[in-house]
């Protein structure tokens, strides 16, 4: 909750024990990696804003977890959140980002330049191309622990630096809590309408009050290009269009979050990132890059091949259902994107989608002839 | 209210400009520094109040009504003892608009002192949930003396089972939306071990949630004992689910017609049942038991928060005063078709449910028939009301049966004179 936790005080008349939760059941990263030990140590600390330890496990108690399904189970409030709790969060991190340590450093490419190819990928097959990201700006609470007025001082500096973009990327802003029937119709009906959210995982963090206060989405007059306002992170920035040219999309997505992050620079804010963890974000599973870029890409006849998912791993790709993550694939269209989010580069991570859907589709047209595709399996990346 | 609202947000450009050229500055002092008191000062201040104010424009809660932004602004930096702000009282409003039709209440408490600290706000909520009670100027009166009740027999023809519950919170213990899982265990503690030693036909058992067997769970669902985790958006924005299923669970007696809530959404929610048309027996057994659990636990030093001014004190301002819901499921199939029974209701205090509990609709003439007040009067009153209502109200179905006329009564006072 905003401002201070000294209800953290009250925590403190009891013993470590008395107060530490029953996590028997529990199947996430959080409930994993905290001890004992590591709770009596870490339930007396807070940040400056007043994040306490208890504020970023709740989410993780509230929810058990999927016996499949790893879920992180833990959330940050601050920038500082990171730092002060470090004894947590990295072991969930490296848990999560495959052995990433705390030595480790990240490195961010946002230059479109860099990417090879990308803009030839069969369209007969990839139906869409998209690159999503998040950004928080830095001084301000993250959703799970902002105040009304933090929250809506991040909508009007976010909103006013979107409002001086041009050209291409210049368009227009949504407040939820003002939108008219009809723009709420037309929104949802180009896939860009975000609602409350639903899931408990979710709501037990705390980023779902005051909704829909200071919530909005903004988008360029394309369509093209669109960023989500106080949803999960302080925003959410995605750039899509139908089609396999993704070194479009990427080179939009690059321009675009350069501008934007220029926009803020001259009003004197800055977004929040470090070179270990790379852009900072309400969860630690979106670290680093904070970037998922996919593909709606239909393979029928690879996605009945007893090594699609080996391929899929050689290739650190993961594969989703086109309604987004947990939902199943139909009619033999499957979302593919990148499973890394932190140690590799934004470049990196797209030209390993390139890369990979281009031979992903290479493999489907060698099955629809009847081939075989055991001299295309790559080696682990 | 809108236009203050608007007014606000006119006024909040200072507030927004401050914001915009203090925080990046201030950012780079907050990561140097430790954890530092003097920051968290700053930081209000970078946010002042108006800042705060929660958009209530589309809001139909009683705490909307009533939360002015002088209120609000006055408030929203106060913390009770153990750390416990407004906005967490208002939270579930804040984020639950509500109903056009139906008004709900729109804040919680998250301990005793919530209702002090923030009485500004509390006491006008109270007023208009409990029909004009004011706390600022009257007394609850609090009577468990069961032998004062009189006719509480009901025609079994009519009346199919009799029901009375309240709840009660132990004092020196947060309030569900608030408590810590110490304070949550703790409850769960003090007040089993209380349970444990009632004797005779209020001897019973306690069903941990966390431990329950299958063939227990299903037994106490088959017998409409068991709580399952809130779902309701109002519930669970309050906070009060929390850790669930931690520190929760069922007792009952062995005759099954005596049931403690632990920890769901007040510390106990106490119930008295039986089959049939005994109220005068249900209410009897609930004072008994809710007086030796009382005994049972001022034994080792606790007692139950109640004051004079707003009685027993439990985590909705709807449930001040007695907590009190006694009840029938009773039949009355002509009676519910009469153009007069809602008109007799209001003047007998009544309320009337579907059998399925609040916001039920009625199956087969069957309705859930209940005393509409908490506060303001005992609970012998309260009681005696419900008897003395559903009597009439099983005369006029029998009336109405010979094709004999009705009347509606004269309303009933009330407040206690």
């Amino acid at each position: 909750m905003p401002f201070s936790n000294t209800h953290n005080a009250t925590k403190m008349k009891f013993t470590a024990d008395q107060e530490l939760p029953d996590l028997s059941k529990h199947n996430n990263h959080m409930a994993k990696v905290l001890t004992r030990e590591m709770y009596a140590k870490l339930r007396e600390k807070q940040t400056t804003s007043g994040f306490t330890l208890d504020d970023i496990i709740q989410t993780g108690v509230d929810n058990p977890g999927h016996p499949f399904i790893m879920t992180v189970g833990c959330v940050a409030g601050d920038e500082e959140t990171y730092e002060v709790f470090k004894d947590l969060l990295d072991p969930v991190i490296q848990d999560r980002h495959g052995g990433y340590k705390p030595t480790d450093k990240h490195k961010t490419d946002l230059n479109p330049d860099n990417l090879k190819g990308g803009d030839d990928l069969d369209p007969n097959y990839v139906l869409s191309s998209r690159v999503r990201t998040g950004r928080s700006i830095r001084g301000f609470c993250l959703p799970p622990h902002c105040s009304r007025g933090e929250r809506r001082a991040i909508e009007k500096l976010a909103v006013e630096g979107l409002g001086a973009l041009d050209g291409d990327l210049k368009g227009k802003y949504y407040a939820l809590k003002n939108m008219t029937e009809e723009e709420q119709q037309q929104l949802i009906d180009d896939h860009f309408l975000f609602d409350k959210p639903v899931s408990p995982l979710l709501l037990a963090s705390g980023m779902g009050r005051d909704w829909p206060d200071a919530r909005g989405i903004w988008h360029n007059d394309n369509k093209t290009f669109l960023v989500w306002i106080n949803e999960e992170d302080h925003l959410r920035v995605i750039s899509m269009q139908k089609g396999g040219n993704m070194k479009e999309v990427f080179k939009r997505f690059c321009t675009g979050l350069t501008k934007i992050e220029s926009l803020f620079k001259t009003k004197g804010h800055e977004f929040m990132w470090n070179e270990h963890l790379g852009y900072i974000l309400t969860c630690p599973s979106n670290l680093g890059t904070g970037l998922r870029g996919g593909v709606h890409v239909k393979l029928p006849h690879l996605s009945k091949h007893e090594k699609f998912g080996e391929a899929l791993k050689k290739l650190r790709l993961q594969k989703r259902g086109t309604g987004g993550v947990d939902t199943a694939a139909v009619g033999g269209i499957f979302d593919i994107s990148n499973a890394d989010r932190l140690g590799f580069s934004e470049v990196e991570l797209v030209q390993m989608v390139v890369d990979g859907v281009k031979l992903l589709i290479e493999m489907e047209k060698r099955l629809e002839k009847g081939q075989s595709i055991d001299d295309l399996m790559p080696a682990q990346k | 209210m809108a236009s203050t609202f608007s007014r606000m947000l006119m006024g909040r450009r200072t507030a927004m400009l401050l914001a915009s050229l203090g925080t990046g500055a201030l950012a780079t002092g907050y990561l140097m520094s430790d954890v530092n008191h003097a920051a968290v000062i700053d930081r209000t201040k970078l946010f002042p109040p108006s800042s705060d104010y929660p958009d209530l424009r589309k809001h139909n809660n009683c705490m909307a009504s009533h939360l002015t932004p002088a209120i609000y602004c006055r408030l929203r930096d106060k913390l009770t003892p153990s750390g416990w702000s407004l906005d967490q009282c208002i939270q579930t409003g804040v984020d639950n608009p509500g109903h056009p039709f139906i008004k709900t209440v729109g804040m919680v408490a998250g301990d005793e002192e919530s209702y002090e600290i923030f009485s500004d706000i509390f006491d006008a909520v109270i007023k208009e949930r409990h029909n004009g009670y004011d706390p600022r100027t009257m007394k609850h009166h609090t009577d468990l003396d069961s032998s004062k009740v009189t006719h509480g027999q009901f025609d079994e023809r009519y009346v199919l089972s009799s029901r009375v519950r309240t709840g009660r919170s132990i004092r020196g213990l947060s309030l569900p939306p608030a408590c810590t899982r110490a304070e949550r265990r703790e409850v769960e503690r003090v007040a089993t071990m209380a349970l444990s030693g009632l004797k005779g036909d209020l001897a019973g058992r306690y069903y941990r949630l966390t431990e329950m067997t299958e063939q227990e769970q299903q037994r106490l669902i088959d017998e409409h004992f068991l709580f399952d985790k809130p779902v309701s958006p109002l519930l669970i924005a309050s906070g009060m689910a929390r850790d669930w299923p931690d520190g929760r669970g069922i007792w009952h007696n062995f005759d099954k017609t005596f049931l403690i809530w632990i920890n769901e959404e007040d510390h106990t929610r106490v119930i008295s049942m039986e089959k049939g048309g005994n109220m005068k027996r249900v209410f009897e057994r609930f004072c008994r038991g809710l007086k030796e659990v009382e005994k049972l636990i001022q034994e080792r030093g606790w007692e139950f928060m109640w004051n004079e001014r707003l009685g027993y004190i439990l985590t909705c301002p709807s449930n001040l005063g007695t907590g009190l819901r006694a009840g029938v499921h009773v039949r009355l199939p002509h009676l519910s078709k009469d153009p007069r029974f809602n008109k007799i209701l209001d003047n007998l205090r009544l309320q009337k449910r579907g059998t399925g509990g609040v916001d039920t609709a009625a199956v087969g003439d069957v309705f859930d028939i209940s005393n509409l007040d908490r506060i303001g009067r005992s609970e012998v009153e309260l009681v005696q009301l419900v008897i003395d209502g559903v009597n009439y109200l099983i005369d006029c179905e029998k009336r109405l049966e010979k094709s004999q006329d009705i009347k509606v009564p004269p309303p009933v006072s009330q407040f206690r004179k």
